[in-house]
Order: C-alpha cells, then sequence, then structure tokens
C-alpha cells in the first residue's frame, strides 16, 4: 500500500506543481479557474482514454507511438507557455499605461487562459495516465491486496493535492508586484526543460540520433531519480546525464522566449514590465 | 502592439516530429527481454556497445510496467500482456542500470555495453 502510495503521490506532485504555477502566473484573471478546471478535467478525461488505448498508442510508428506522443504534446506544452509568456509581455505594458484598457484586455486574456488550460491538459494528461494504467493493472488484478493498494492510490493523489496546493500557496506569498516576473521566470525554465524531455522522447524514438552522449554527470550529487531530483525535472528539466542535443533545446528555448518577449516589448527590462503589468490590477 | 499568432507558434512544433518520422528506421540488434512475476528475464543484457539496440520487452504480467532508467535515458510504459519497444542509444562500454518502477522491489535489471 505504501508502494502505491509513494507511485501516485509522486505523478500527482509533477503534475500539481505545473497546475500550481499556471494558477498564480494567472492571478487575478478573470475566469481562470474556470479554464485551468477545464484543463484538469480534460486532462483527467484524456487520461483514462490514453490508459485505455495504451496498447495500441505503443505498437504505433514502429513501437514508438508512446514516445512520439509524448514528444508531441510536451512541444505543444512548450509552445503554449512561450505564447502565455509573449502575450504577457506584450500586453502588461498597455494595461499599465491605461486603466480603461484593462477591462477589455483581460477579456483578450481568455486566449492566454486557453493557452493555459492546455498547458494544465497535458500535464494531468501525461502524470495521470500513467496513474490510471498502473491503478487500473491493480483493479483488474483483483485479489486480497487490491483494496489496500487502491487505497494506497486514493492517499498518494490526495497529498499530492495537499503538497502541490501549498506550493501554490507558497508562490502566493510572493508580493503581488514580484509575482509576475517570478512566474514569468518559472514558466521560461519550465518550458525550456519541458522541451528537454521531448527530446529525450525523440531520441528514445530512435529519431534524433545525434549528440546523444551525455555531456556530465551529476548523479552522484542529485540522483534524477530521486525525489528533488525528479520535481527539478518538472520544474527546470534537471537532468543528471543531459546530451548536447538535450542541452541545445533548453538553450534554444529560454532564448526564444526571451527574444520574443523582447520584441514584443523592447522598451524596459522584462522585470520593470512585469511590476508595471501587475500594479493597477487589484489584488484578489 | 505586435500581434502574435498562435497558430504560426504551434504548428512547426507538431508537424516536427511527423517530419522527422519519415525517417527511414535503420536495423538494429534487437533483444527479447520478458518480464514476469516482476522480474526481468534476462537481469543482465548484454548489447554491443556503440551501437543502436532495441528491447522488445514483454510483460508477461497482468499489471502495468514502467521500464524506466536514467542512466539509459528511457522512461516507457508498457501495459499488462503487452509488449513494449524499447530503444537504446549507442552506449559506450559500461553498466547501466534499469528498473521496473511500479514494482522496484524485484523489477531490477542491468545493461552491460562491451
Amino acid at each position: 500500500m505504501l508502494g502505491t502510495l509513494l507511485i501516485v503521490f509522486r505523478e500527482v506532485i509533477e503534475a500539481g506543481l505545473i497546475v500550481g504555477i499556471v494558477l498564480a502566473a494567472t492571478r487575478g484573471v478573470t475566469g481562470r479557474g474556470l479554464w485551468v478546471g477545464v484543463g484538469v478535467a480534460g486532462g483527467l478525461i484524456g487520461a483514462c482514454i490514453l490508459a485505455v488505448f495504451a496498447g495500441g498508442l505503443s505498437a504505433l510508428f514502429q513501437g514508438s507511438g508512446q514516445e512520439l506522443f509524448n514528444a508531441t504534446i510536451l512541444l505543444l506544452a512548450v509552445g503554449m507557455l512561450t505564447w502565455h509568456n509573449v502575450w504577457m509581455a506584450s500586453h502588461g505594458k498597455e494595461m499599465s499605461r491605461d486603466l480603461k484598457a484593462v477591462g477589455a484586455e483581460v477579456t483578450q486574456g481568455s486566449k492566454s487562459l486557453l493557452a493555459m488550460a492546455v498547458v494544465v491538459g497535458v500535464a494531468v494528461l501525461r502524470e495521470g495516465s500513467e496513474v490510471v494504467l498502473f491503478l487500473y493493472g491493480i483493479a483488474a488484478g483483483g485479489g486480497a491486496s487490491a483494496a489496500g493498494m487502491l487505497a494506497g492510490g486514493a492517499l498518494g493523489v490526495l497529498a499530492g493535492a495537499v503538497l502541490s496546493l501549498l506550493m501554490y500557496l507558497g508562490l502566493l506569498a510572493i508580493p503581488a508586484h514580484r509575482l509576475f516576473a517570478a512566474t514569468t521566470g518559472l514558466i521560461t525554465l519550465l518550458a525550456a526543460g519541458l522541451a528537454a524531455q521531448a527530446i529525450a522522447f525523440l531520441q528514445q524514438a530512435g529519431l534524433i540520433t545525434v549528440l546523444t552522449t551525455p555531456l556530465w554527470d551529476t548523479s552522484g550529487i542529485l540522483a534524477e531519480g530521486s525525489t528533488v531530483g525528479r520535481l527539478l525535472k518538472t520544474l527546470v528539466g534537471y537532468a543528471d546525464q543531459p546530451d548536447g542535443a538535450q542541452l541545445i533545446a533548453w538553450l534554444a528555448v529560454v532564448a526564444m522566449m526571451l527574444t520574443l518577449m523582447r520584441v514584443v516589448n523592447p522598451r524596459k527590462s522584462l522585470i520593470a514590465n512585469a511590476e508595471a503589468a501587475v500594479a493597477p490590477v487589484p489584488a484578489e | 502592439m505586435t500581434q502574435f499568432s498562435l497558430a504560426r507558434l504551434v504548428l512547426p512544433m507538431l508537424v516536427l516530429p511527423v517530419l522527422l518520422m519519415a525517417a527511414p528506421a535503420f536495423a538494429d540488434t534487437t533483444i527479447p527481454v520478458r518480464i514476469k512475476d516482476h522480474k526481468f528475464t534476462p537481469a543482465e543484457i548484454v548489447v554491443p556497445a556503440n551501437t543502436p539496440v532495441v528491447l522488445n520487452v514483454t510483460n508477461g504480467d497482468n499489471l502495468a510496467e514502467e521500464f524506466d532508467s536514467n542512466e539509459l535515458k528511457v522512461e516507457k510504459v508498457i501495459a499488462g500482456g503487452q509488449m513494449g519497444v524499447v530503444r537504446l542509444r549507442p552506449l559506450k562500454p559500461g553498466r547501466y542500470h534499469f528498473m521496473g518502477e511500479y514494482h522496484a522491489k524485484t523489477a531490477q535489471g542491468v545493461v552491460v555495453a562491451r
């Protein structure tokens, strides 16, 4: 039962971290609860569907269907996160300049919320499908231990949700005028990390065959499989043995994000923009 | 105000994997591996070094398993009763640990590249 609890807990916390960052990043935007809710619900439904068709999906593309699916949805999330950051950078200035425009801008903000709903959906879908497959196998197997293991799974979901909530509240403790800068940074690193993970899946599918040699090995300092390592992997794409292709993808996404934000809003530093953007919006 | 097109940003990212899929598959060394009672057989898999290798992992249990290895950079869920294809990148000579994450107590193994 404890083993089941831990496995489910770790999967839930990985999705929960991303949901927490999205919630913090969209603080004060009207209707965000609905969109994030839609993302979570969509992700859960998708996870169940994915679990049912896991065997079929796996068999596609010479047995690499699962990897290609993972890489595709991860890259989709990278695109959505980029778009969100760029949208915020391009509109923050107008929001601060003209208070009257805020109402209209927030309406437009629903576009960015759609992107964030997709990100939440992808996170829940990916981790959720593993949880569903794992728990379904236990339930289907039956036997005396199944009930206890399923109870462990339920506790794992609960514990993961509670810790995710605590982390979200921790982010909210950041003063409002600093929060936006913080979430912009977090989303940039999150997107870069997801891109590096997508590269790993493309390599696993045999599609990227260059620059696959690990550059360094920090597993002695912080193993990727440890709990802290896994959390850092989710947050910033930590890998204890990254290879050249992953590093390039990580750097490329950070560079792309910063460049695009600079292009849409060249006047001030990003942090100054971020603070200006948040200033006129009343706290919840 | 610079208008930023969502489609312009996302489409290339979705198209990329599809383009890459068109790349021809090369003939690799294929090694069958079996999971039964949450154990790998063989638990020590010898592979040629510096060559891509394919492991055809059959899960003979009813429960799903995740073939997981940071050292090999592989994460692959294999549903109960299903076969999963695990592609290994060219490996330098050495020992690479892997496990079945869902039953890590018993499901342990090592790939030895020579």
